[in-house]
């Protein structure tokens, strides 16, 4: 009971300092100063029509690059940390001798259908990111839902988790070159301008972004992808 | 269709509302599994929070295209830098989310139960 009272007391002193934030936050009437010059002058310097994009790749690209860091460490530790107890829980599941049942026919029949669709629609999302709301780590998680619808419908087949480690460290260490290009060609670390600008608008424009997006949209699907595999084992 | 509420002020409702329905049910439940869904209704309504902190009166999604031409950018775009600031606090949620279920299964595995009261070494 006391436990109850203490536990209301904390959400309802929660809820006064959130009562007072949100009593004391007037809505913007116009942008601020950073935020003005990322939208007056985003899409003049780096040539990509979406402003948000183009934050997260040139003007943030290093966060971007630490997100992915992150990113594949969870998959590394999600790995570790369930590694053994795969080994140790295999004998327990033999015991049960109770496999995976076989996905259903609406199931199986609904992968067929969709996931074709699911894969391009995220191929669709991270290429056209600098043109249009997506990008690299939205497609990325399309893909990696088409890859566990995959799995949901064949519980049985195995993923080849070291195909899709190799191709997840290769767009890495690509994308880690891309900004060392950068560096040596335009103006900084993960600036995409020392490839040409294009037509604005147009989808071979923006520089590098569209490239690194692609790269990300491949990391973060192939590192999603093995993180639910992971989970499934 | 105008409500007298200002957008960002529902939207800001709604997230710490959110906030703090996932905080109530991370302080009183006591399975391992639903203290993590707590944590992620937290997440989101924080999500939601900073999106509407973003948010310009009748502001509109700062993508330049046929409908919004550069000049007029500078009045009409909301401010896209919260909008970034979210898609990297969605991917570090996931990851905390990721890494929180991989410890329930360690812990199952451990005392063969989720509630958290079976695990009381470390209460003080």
């Amino acid at each position: 009971m006391i436990r109850r009272v203490l536990v209301l007391l904390t959400v309802f002193l929660f809820a006064l300092i959130f009562c007072r934030l949100i009593g004391g936050y007037s809505e913007l009437q116009e942008l601020r100063p950073l935020a003005l010059h990322y939208v007056m002058q985003g899409p003049a310097e780096l040539g990509a029509p979406n402003i948000v994009t183009g934050i997260l790749i040139t003007y943030r690209g290093f966060d971007t690059l630490g997100e992915v860091a992150v990113l594949f460490m969870v998959a590394a530790s999600v790995g570790v940390l369930l590694k053994n107890e795969s080994t140790a829980g295999a004998d327990a599941v033999d015991d049960d001798s109770d496999p995976r049942r076989e996905a259903g026919e609406i199931v199986r029949t609904g992968k067929q259908v969709l996931l074709p669709m699911i894969l391009t629609f995220g191929a669709y999302v991270i290429v056209n990111g600098h043109l249009s709301a997506g990008g690299g780590f939205q497609g990325g998680a399309i893909v990696a839902s088409g890859g566990m619808m995959m799995m949901l419908a064949r519980p049985g087949a195995a993923l080849n988790v070291a195909l899709l480690g190799v191709i997840e460290s290769l767009a890495g260490v690509i994308y880690v070159w891309i900004g060392i290009l950068g560096l040596v060609l335009a103006g900084g670390f993960l600036d995409a301008r020392f490839l040409p600008r294009g037509e604005f608008g147009a989808f071979f424009s923006a520089g590098a972004i569209p490239l690194i997006s692609a790269l990300l949209g491949i990391k973060v699907g192939a590192e999603l992808s093995v993180i639910i595999d992971r989970f499934r084992s | 269709m105008t409500t007298g509420l200002p957008v960002s002020t529902i939207l800001l409702v709604t997230g710490f509302g959110l906030s703090l329905i996932g905080l109530w049910g991370m302080l009183t439940h006591r399975n391992i599994l639903r203290i993590i869904i707590g944590f992620a209704v937290i997440d989101t309504g924080l999500h939601l929070v900073m999106v509407a902190t973003g948010y310009i009166r009748g502001g509109t999604a700062p993508i330049i295209d046929a409908a919004m031409s550069k000049a007029d950018a500078a009045h009409r775009a909301i401010d896209p830098i919260p909008s970034a600031l979210v898609v990297t606090a969605i991917v570090i949620g996931l990851s905390v989310t990721a890494i929180m279920l991989s410890f329930a299964i360690r812990l199952y595995a451990a005392k063969k139960t989720l509630s958290i009261d079976a695990f009381a070494e470390s209460k003080w």
